[in-house]
């Protein structure tokens, strides 16, 4: 029964042409799938998978060049109204209309799908209160951070329950607190509106929460079945160890990565390292000390898309930056960036209140908060972008705003979004940042020989920046933040939006950094990613939280060996219960 | 079930200008193209720009003193047309020409009243040709002068002697002033400004900015889309019409000769026609760059030279006439001009309106054509 | 010393990376040459107040020799031709509406019995004066016919005959006039844009913050901010200047470095009125539309198609802000006139004061722009 299936897909395949050529991309190849009405259907894979594609295809802003495709039970091509008046789609980048506020963005598309007046008020009020945006509704939308937008997409997009909602990428720059109340809210929908979703994500534990999962790469579909399927991939083969004293866990974690032979993927969690064995039957090294723990989805859709990378190319990580470890660490004496009291206010409203902290050399820093908690203003302060209203800050030594322009040498900066120059090739832009940091010919020329090998870029150079893959050109935006080999790095969110594999290879490459003696200060929602720092600072609404070790945090709030996911959530929660408490008690 | 669609078509329709009103409100360039410019230019055309050469700097040379060659340039003296500033020696009128204080020079040769006499004098102009609109109105203006002068002259040596005299009458602009005659070019600028060029812009950042992928998959039709950019626009571009028009009857008094309503529905024809232009150029460079690029040079720098705005299609070499000819906005600004100043031509009215309404269904229906509910 | 060259070094890759970034794409590249060539051909005919032919009617209503062969002398001139001979002067009216005629001369019953008895033989000379330049320049040819058959008719009866010799520009052909003032012109429109949209695209991508990051000084990014509407507005201008003298052929008076020296001070000075829109809009859209919206009323005010003594005292002491207009006249005057930078160095003054106020006011809005 075709009813039953809101979505079938059989041999569908997309080919793009390439401009000026006669050869032709092949986005997705034959692939079959059908999703079930009133389900959950995750769709996760690394860049560059063809997600956007088979979304847009769905919802039939593209024609697929072979196959068949049926969506509510119709043939996609010459049905685009019919399909597109019962679902609702949120594409990867929603486009909000800057000018226009939070209310009136929502009532164009309550407008658009015929929302009654009555029906609408409730709806609303329960949107805002779940994405937070309440006490935003005046506020024009282009003048929100990242993740709010985001949000402000997702209830444009819920504004009515359609038959089936196409989610594409829809929490990536969205903090934890945000996307678990999202989450609870389509979870909600299905069970009580019987409401059929298709969602793409870049996180596995949204992934586990879905009834059904499409493993997706390069163009083709590798696996299709419950969660608990893709778990039992790595049945038997995930272990845990602890590091020894003094040694960061990012150490261990690289170390395991770096063993090939028996590791498939490590990641740091709760104070200790998590790995996956190449083979079941082989324990691990008796010398770590591992113990078995229980297998997640993410263990089997990393030993998927290791299986399938082997299949399709060499081994393509570098041997060359082995890490070494001394066996000692310690955090080093000399203060690299010094902030007291810094304050930001636009207007009326503070961005950043009073906020003092340390980052010593070498140290890997984090920052860390909701969607709106200040960090890229904090940022932005530090690099010298933005002028601050009052307070002391010191980076290198200096104010990178007023201080001589050779002093901005010393730093390297990765933005938010993708800021390199998309026309331009690689090695032009390479060359010009090198240029603009006043290296000579020579060393230029050596250096960029260094990052591309590095950071795995040989081949690319005369491709246009822009058009590479999401991970690529997170890996030039790398390349050239350190060029000029900076003494201090700052990257904001540089994972937002990147599949776990990429991001291994970036952390990697963090800890090798963080090992010659580089200082890194780092904003990131993954909170996961905490755990790869040395200290971390958690804020929310512009004010400081908590500040420490991973550790030393997961000690405060009591909960010794949680994912930092959930420690963040209960100080965020706490912080705020107190507040509200603190207003009640005011009044 | 029609009163069902019909009411989903005018909920969304009004939503999506409720949206670009609301948008246009924000964004102080829309007024800015709709409202201040109209008002600047009409300004400026009607205060600053005249082809009416008026009070033209003239060094004259007057070697000759005498009464008699005074006399005979008495023409010059309370000129409306010349200030004449008088030098006794040709170099100092060659240096203020250099100078560029003088724009052109009248030379009276020391012998001018003794050869008067035996009426064989002769004066020399040495007109500036670097400012060849100058020189052509100075040296026409000259001419007259000369000739009045001649035939005052003759009358009383030669009185049986008659001659052809021109009465020169000019009709639709007795008032012979270049005002009449831009301001309802500038109307077909405003339309086309507004038309095209916001237009293609407004839409082409729909598309850069990926706003239209978001709006494609709701019920919203292709036609609501449309209509809903063609609207707002219409209303905007209207506006800067009416201020043209109010300026123009009130502020400099042009006449109106023909139909207010028929004036006003040609430029809702010729409207039309705009608005699908940049729908068009919109649809197809989806970016804003290209599309302000190719709305200059498709439809303003056109309009502006091609259409016999600024230099008359009569001047212009056949071929240049002829493209003249495809351009809609020829159609508009021929009609307008036989509408302010020559009153109902009702071969004319028919014929370009008729054009007009062709090119605006040709350009609105490419635009439903090429506008595709599609992304990449 | 090092750090000059240190400042050279980061300029030569600023200028390189902007004028890759401008002119990469070959889109781009056409739409920035093609056009030029195009429109400066196709404007170039079209500039013309040289009325080469006049359509005319005439109503004979005197049939004498005198006007038979005053229309004959008419209908010899090239310029002039008969487009119908009408019965009566009611019809006039029609003629004229249509624009089937410019002109209707008009001969009344009494003209030759007039003409005989020394009197003033009037001719009616109706034109259509919804141009009024082409009608003026219409009943100038007239008038310099009637003088010619009057000589001929009657001998000669003038006292006092002008002569007219014209500088520079002896036939007074508007192209000559329009064609070297294009130059300015079509390149003010890309050079605003580009540098207006150079930096606005900048911010618009996030490029910009990456770019104040380095080590950069304002007044380095400014320069290669400068470099390519300046290499694209003086390539334009070359292009023109090529089509002037080889295509239409007209004579050049004056040479080359005055030209270009003024071309340079004038891009400079619209580069930097372009990087000011750039640096206070927030978006490409505003930088277009700001653009657009000065853009008008530089070229109204600049007297490329009506000159500025014309204008009001005080629309004439605007114009003083407007670098077109200098450019205008000082590459007018140099190519048809042959002046030397001496002769004209007044009029870079206007056009250098514009540029030394906004160039640093961009640099300055680089970095301090509030948003």
């Amino acid at each position: 029964m075709t009813d039953a299936k809101i979505i079938l897909a059989e041999h569908l395949t997309k080919e793009f042409p390439i401009h000026r050529s006669t050869r032709k991309i092949t986005a997705l190849h034959e692939v079959d799938f059908s999703v079930l009405k009133g389900t959950l259907t995750a769709l996760i894979g690394p860049d560059g998978a063809g997600k956007t594609t088979l979304m847009r295809l769905i919802a039939g802003l593209m024609e697929p060049s072979a196959g068949q495709l049926l969506v509510l039970g119709m043939k996609t091509q010459g049905n685009e109204q019919n399909i597109q008046n019962r679902i609702s789609y949120m594409p990867q980048r929603f486009g909000l209309y800057e000018d226009l506020t939070i209310q009136e963005n929502m009532n164009l598309y309550a407008d658009l799908h015929g929302i009654d007046k009555n029906v609408r008020e409730e709806r609303f009020s329960h949107l805002l209160e779940m994405t937070g945006l309440k006490n935003f509704t005046e506020r024009q939308a282009g003048k929100l951070s990242g993740g709010m937008k985001q949000k402000l997409g997702l209830a444009c997009t819920l504004v009515r329950s359609p038959e089936l909602l196409l989610l594409d990428e829809p929490t990536v720059g969205v903090d934890p607190l945000s996307r678990r109340e999202l989450w609870e809210i389509l979870q909600q929908l299905v069970k009580e509106e019987a409401l059929s979703v298709f969602v793409s994500t870049a996180y596995m534990e949204e992934a586990a929460l879905c009834q059904e999962v499409l493993v997706m790469n390069a163009g083709r579909l590798l696996k299709r079945g419950t969660p608990a399927d893709l778990c039992s991939i790595a049945k038997g083969r995930c272990y845990k160890a602890w590091p020894k004293a003094n040694m960061p866990t990012r150490i261990l974690q690289t170390m395991l990565l770096d063993d090939k032979e028996h590791v498939v993927d490590a990641v740091p969690e709760g104070g200790a390292v998590r790995f996956i064995q190449q083979n079941e039957k082989e324990k691990p090294r008796p010398e770590l000390n591992a113990e078995p723990v229980e297998e997640r989805l993410e263990d089997g859709f990393m030993i998927l898309l290791h299986q399938d990378k082997r299949k399709h190319e060499k081994n393509s990580l570098s041997k060359k930056n082995k890490i070494f470890f001394s066996g000692e660490y310690s955090l080093s004496e000399k203060v690299d960036i010094e902030v007291r009291d810094l304050v930001r206010k636009f207007g009326d409203f503070t961005a950043v209140a009073n906020t003092s902290f340390q980052v010593h050399a070498g140290e890997v820093f984090g920052l860390l908060g909701p969607n709106g908690a200040g960090k890229t203003t904090t940022f932005r302060m530090l690099c010298g972008l933005l002028p601050i209203t009052s307070g002391f800050l010191r980076v290198a030594g200096v104010d990178l705003r007023t201080a001589r322009t050779q002093a901005r040498a010393n730093i390297g900066y990765v933005a938010q979004k993708f800021s390199l120059y998309g026309n331009l090739s690689v090695r032009e832009n390479l060359l010009f940042y090198g240029g603009a940091y006043g290296m000579a010919s020579k060393r230029l020329k050596r250096r960029m020989e260094e990052v591309l090998e590095e950071f795995q870029l040989n081949g690319q150079e005369d491709k246009a920046a822009g058009e590479l893959p999401g991970g690529f050109k997170q890996r030039l935006s790398m390349a050239v933040a350190l060029l000029h080999e900076p003494k201090i790095l700052f990257l904001d969110e540089p994972t937002s939006g990147i599949d776990p594999l990429a991001r291994r290879d970036f952390w990697r490459q963090i800890t090798v950094l963080a090992a010659k003696g580089t200082t890194i200060i780092i904003t990131t929602h993954f909170m996961e990613e905490a755990e790869y720092c040395d200290r971390i600072m958690i804020q929310d609404q512009g004010k400081l939280l908590a500040i420490g070790a991973p550790q030393e945090i997961r000690e405060k709030v009591g909960t010794k060996e949680a994912g930092m996911n959930e420690v963040f959530i209960k100080i965020i929660e706490n912080a705020r219960e107190r507040k509200r408490l603190g207003e009640k008690y005011d009044r | 079930m029609i009163d069902k669609v019909a009411d989903g078509f005018c909920r969304r329709l009004k939503a999506l200008i409720y949206k670009e009103f609301l948008q246009i409100c924000r964004d102080s360039s829309s007024i800015l193209i709709g409202a201040i410019l109209p008002v600047v230019l009409i300004l400026l055309i009607g205060y600053g720009i005249s082809l009416d050469v008026k009070k033209v700097p003239m060094a004259v040379v007057m070697e000759d003193t005498s009464p008699t060659a005074q006399h005979a340039l008495d023409f010059l003296n309370g000129s409306e047309y010349f200030s004449p500033w008088y030098v006794y020696s040709m170099n100092e009128a060659k240096q203020l020409l250099k100078k560029r204080e003088v724009d052109a020079i009248l030379q009276v040769p020391p012998d001018f009243s003794e050869k008067l006499q035996k009426r064989q004098s002769s004066l020399q102009l040495i007109l500036y040709g670097v400012d060849s609109t100058t020189a052509m109105a100075v040296q026409s203006y000259i001419e007259g002068s000369v000739r009045q002068k001649n035939i005052a002259l003759s009358k009383s040596v030669f009185p049986q002697k008659g001659r052809v005299v021109i009465e020169n009458r000019m009709w639709f602009n007795d008032a012979n002033t270049s005002t009449w005659y831009f301001v309802p070019g500038l109307m077909m600028l405003i339309m086309t400004i507004v038309g095209v060029f916001l237009t293609a812009l407004v839409m082409a950042r729909e598309w850069e900015r990926g706003t239209l992928e978001s709006l494609f998959v709701t019920p919203v039709k292709l036609l609501e889309l449309l209509l809903a950019k063609i609207i707002p626009y219409f209303c905007i571009a209207m506006l800067g019409f009416g201020l043209c028009l109010f300026t123009a009857k009130f502020l400099y008094e042009v006449p109106i000769h023909g139909s207010i309503w028929i004036i006003i529905f040609a430029s809702v024809l010729y409207l039309f026609t705009a608005l699908g232009l940049g729908l068009v150029i919109s649809a197809i460079t989806k970016s804003q760059f290209l599309a302000c690029q190719v709305s200059l040079i498709v439809s303003f720098l056109p309009a502006l030279m091609l259409t016999g705005f600024l230099y008359d299609l009569r001047c212009v070499p056949e071929w240049i006439a002829r493209i003249g000819g495809v351009l809609p906005s020829t159609y508009y600004l021929d009609l307008l001009k036989s509408l302010f100043l020559a009153g109902n031509n009702w071969t004319m009215i028919i014929k370009n309106c008729g054009v007009l309404t062709l090119y605006a269904i040709f350009f609105l229906g490419i635009a439903l054509k090429v506008t595709k509910k599609k992304v990449g | 010393m090092e750090y000059i060259y240190a400042f050279l070094w980061r300029i030569k890759w600023m200028c390189q990376k902007e004028m890759l970034s401008t002119l990469k794409d070959p889109s781009t590249r056409a739409i920035l040459i093609v056009p030029v060539i195009v429109q400066s051909i196709l404007f170039g005919y079209a500039a013309t107040y040289n009325l080469e032919q006049v359509p005319y009617a005439c109503v004979d209503q005197s049939h004498s020799r005198a006007s038979v062969d005053f229309l004959a002398k008419l209908d010899g001139t090239k310029v002039f031709y008969r487009v119908e001979t009408l019965l009566n002067a009611n019809e006039i009216a029609n003629v004229i509406d249509s624009g089937k005629a410019l002109m209707v001369i008009h001969i009344e019953p009494d003209f030759a019995s007039h003409l005989e008895e020394g009197e003033r033989g009037n001719i009616q000379v109706i034109t259509d004066g919804r141009n009024t330049m082409t009608a003026s320049v219409a009943s100038g040819y007239l008038n310099r016919i009637v003088d010619d058959f009057n000589r001929s008719w009657g001998g000669n009866l003038d006292a006092i005959r002008l002569e007219t010799v014209t500088w520079y520009n002896p036939n007074l052909i508007t192209r000559w006039n329009f064609l070297p003032g294009l130059m300015g012109l079509l390149s003010l429109i890309q050079v605003l844009l580009l540098s207006g949209l150079s930096v606005a695209r900048e911010r618009e991508q996030g490029t910009f913050d990456q770019l104040l990051v380095t080590p950069l000084s304002p007044a380095e990014i400014l320069i290669g901010k400068a470099v390519p509407p300046l290499i694209v507005g003086l390539t334009q201008a070359t292009i023109v200047l090529l089509i002037c003298r080889f295509w239409f052929k007209i004579p050049m008076a004056g040479s080359i470095f005055p030209l270009y020296l003024t071309l340079i001070i004038f891009t400079l000075s619209c580069t930097g009125i372009g990087l000011s829109i750039s640096a206070i809009s927030s978006s490409m859209q505003q930088v277009m539309v700001y653009s657009f919206v000065l853009l008008l009323p530089m070229v109204l005010l600049s007297g490329l198609a009506t000159p500025v003594h014309n204008m009001p005292y005080i629309l004439q002491i605007l114009t003083y802000a407007d670098p077109l207009r200098f450019a205008l006249e000082s590459i007018r005057r140099i190519y048809l006139e042959g002046c030397t930078t001496v002769e004209i160095a007044f009029n870079f003054l206007p056009m250098l004061v514009v540029a030394v106020l906004t160039l640093p006011l961009a640099g300055w809005l680089f970095r301090n722009k509030l948003v």
